[in-house]
């Protein structure tokens, strides 16, 4: 049998339904149709009436969410899109992220987001947002990498008193496969490291791990050991995995599939230089998309994210320092 | 034979129309001389960031308040202090709430008309207008999908905030889960210093909800005794299972945007029409009128009134102020979670 990252964030959804009669899902063409992307496919199905399509109306979305975490349930809310939920960012960042500090009372709220670039996706189907919402206090953003992360760190997701923004990258949908759904796994806020090396440390998250072990691959062959940390979640970010990894290699390169100003991967390079500038022996770098809109044409796309061609090359580059 | 009810009691189903024009009046001059006080505080400097009352809005405010259980889900916005007090909250938590005391329901982290006790079913707004609706929507929804019935649920609105897009997206969300969502609009012409001819281009914004399919009242918001049959009809309709009901009340806002605002744009040809009549003077000359309570009597709730005001601002002023120092600046309840870093 062989399950893919999409299957497991359905089998995580139907474990959460089965398991906890709180849970309910709403987003737009998720009831009989099964999803945009069929993550909730047969859902609707198996539970009837908790599974229930959403008109197109993002901000009204997440704050029927938030009154309904209010009453104690545990919303999975899908974004058909996670460029669309921009139209529900107030609710998310102003209603859901302050309601615990302000009020005391939990908001125990999923909004899944299907991130990330894919080929012809362009600039409104592509985004990588996680960074503006990891600047407000009050969220929880996940980037699971692996189809196993995706499955229980989902599952976990549910369990967690506070708003979860599960960034579910679009390209590892049907892409990565697994033997089989994990049945333990490192709790959310742990990074994980993916390779172990000693020569350079690279720090990525979602889709760009992958690229990361592809140019770790690439460059074994040229003598290099290289290890790859994965965030797994951008917030809380776990400082202390990735100081200790450099404190083994000496050397940071960060990459984010995210546009870079302000973005996950200078909050990681300001930490370490700031924590661990004592355990560099080269400056600490980073690559991510280019600073404009995602492009359509594979050609332009290919060039604008890092692919581990120019992960490798970046890496080259801190290498012969 | 006058009544002589020493609390004002709000019970949803309010036996006589009279029993419930005197607690709505009750709650009406309660609001009125607790917005008087956080006013003259205000001026005071007493008071950290603005003051926003209600003066003008307590007939309608009042009604939706006393027309509602306290099992009901209530979002009140800034100027509705009449209706918070109809549906249970406490004086206190106001007055904590605006000086900031560390006891209040907000312990100091929010402040002002940003106040609530969500477990009660009293949702604290948010500033940005229009999100409290689709947040009732969640609750109306959760407990229908919990098997709870018979409960409703009201958000209230400025005209101003009927244009934005999560007013929008929440009346027709309600309309698609035919959920019991009754829409209190307060046109009171002006949103801040925006008339109503740069606020929308229909003639009457109750004529919105034909577009929704949903109900529609509309009352003149300066008479105490038509609001509460509007607002009883409204609620009775929604908790019947009619699906959502947008009222609209016509009225004049007497006071400022905020206590900052001498509110100098409003038309003074509006001011001496009838909407800018006060209702809470309405409101007496009624009871007056229709025997339901006589000069002196009013006098002596006025005067009660005023005392439970005072005593309770002492006792908030001497209560401790929140401390940087014991606060966990932790934002979210999974503290195991929480960022470390600053
Ligand atoms: C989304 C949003 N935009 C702007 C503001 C700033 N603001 C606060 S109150 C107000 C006017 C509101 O007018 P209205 O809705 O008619 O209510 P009223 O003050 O008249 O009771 C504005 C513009 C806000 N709070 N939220």
């Amino acid at each position: 049998m062989s399950i893919t990252y999409l299957d497991a964030i359905r089998e995580a959804q139907a474990h959460a339904l089965r398991a906890d009669p709180r849970v309910f899902i709403y987003g737009q063409d998720v009831g009989a149709f099964g999803g945009a992307f069929k993550a909730t496919k047969n859902l609707a199905v198996e539970f009837p009436g908790r599974v229930l399509d959403a008109p197109i109306s993002e901000d009204a979305m997440i704050g029927l969410a938030v009154g309904a975490a209010i009453e104690g349930l545990r919303p999975i809310i899908e974004m058909q899109f996670a460029d669309f939920s921009t139209v529900g960012f107030n609710q998310i960042v102003n209603q859901a992220a302050t309601l615990f500090w302000r009020t005391n009372v939990s908001c125990p709220i999923i909004v899944r987001l299907p991130f990330g670039g894919t080929s012809g996706g362009g600039p409104f189907h592509s985004q990588c947002i996680e960074a503006i919402y990891a600047h407000y206090p009050g969220l929880v953003v996940l980037t699971p990498a692996t189809v196993e992360d995706a499955y229980s760190m989902l599952i976990e997701a549910v369990a967690i008193d506070d708003p979860v923004i599960f960034c579910e990258h679009k390209f590892l949908y049907r892409h990565l496969k697994a033997e089989k759904l994990p049945s333990e796994a490192l709790p959310v806020g742990k990074a994980r490291i993916a390779r172990v090396g000693r020569d350079l440390t690279i720090v990525a998250y979602s889709a760009m791990v992958h690229e990361a072990l592809e140019a770790a691959t690439e460059l074994a062959t040229e003598g290099w050991q290289i290890e790859v940390v994965d965030l797994r979640s951008v917030k809380p970010l776990d400082t202390d995995t990735v100081i200790a990894s450099v404190a083994r290699t000496g050397k940071l390169l960060c990459v984010g599939e995210a546009w870079p100003w302000g973005g996950v991967t200078a909050e990681v390079i300001a930490r370490v230089a700031s924590e661990g500038y004592g355990l560099l022996d080269a400056p600490p770098q980073r690559l991510n998309a280019k600073d404009t809109p995602v492009p359509y044409h594979p050609n332009l796309w290919t060039a604008h994210r890092p692919t581990a061609r120019a992960v490798a090359t970046a890496a080259r580059k801190i290498l012969r320092q | 034979m006058l009544q002589t009810v020493s609390e004002p009691r709000a019970d949803g189903a309010a036996g006589s129309v009279a029993g419930a024009q005197l607690a709505a009046y009750r709650f009406m001059l309660k609001a009125r001389l607790l917005d008087d006080k956080f006013a003259a505080l205000y001026r005071a400097g007493k008071i950290h960031g603005g003051v926003f009352i209600g003066k003008g809005q307590e007939a309608l405010s009042a009604a939706t308040g006393v027309s509602l259980k306290k099992t009901d889900v209530f979002a009140p916005l800034i100027r509705d202090a009449a209706g918070r007090l109809a549906f249970g909250e406490p004086i206190i938590d106001a007055v904590r709430t605006y000086l900031g005391s560390a006891l209040g329901p907000m312990r100091g982290r929010d402040g002002n008309v940003h106040r609530g006790r969500p477990q009660t079913g009293l949702l604290p707004m948010i500033s940005h207008l229009g999100a409290m609706i689709s947040v009732v929507n969640g609750v109306l929804f959760a407990r229908r999908m919990k098997g709870i019935s018979g409960s409703v649920g009201v958000a209230s609105l400025g005209e101003g905030a009927t244009s934005t897009g999560a007013f929008h997206e929440a009346l027709n969300q309600a309309a698609v889960e035919k959920l019991p969502l009754i829409l209190v609009v307060a046109n009171n012409h002006y949103a801040y210093s925006t008339p109503n001819s740069r606020q929308f281009a229909c003639a009457d914004l109750a004529e919105k909800a034909v577009g929704y399919g949903v109900g529609s009242h509309s009352v003149d918001g300066t008479d105490l005794a038509a609001c509460l049959a509007t607002l009883t009809e409204a609620v009775g309709n929604a908790r019947a299972g009619h699906g959502p009901q947008l009222v609209v009340a016509n009225l004049l806002r007497l006071c400022g945007h905020g206590e900052h605002d001498d509110a100098s744009y409003i038309d003074p040809k509006l001011k001496k029409s009838p909407l800018g009549r006060d209702c809470l003077k309405v409101a007496e000359d009624f009871l007056v009128e229709e025997k339901i309570a006589d000069a002196a009597q009013l006098a002596v709730w006025r005067s009660e009134t005023i005392r439970e005001i005072e005593d309770a601002v002492a006792i908030v002023q001497r209560e401790p102020a929140p401390d940087p120092f014991a606060e966990k600046w932790c934002a979210i309840a999974s503290v195991h979670l929480g960022e470390t870093h600053e």
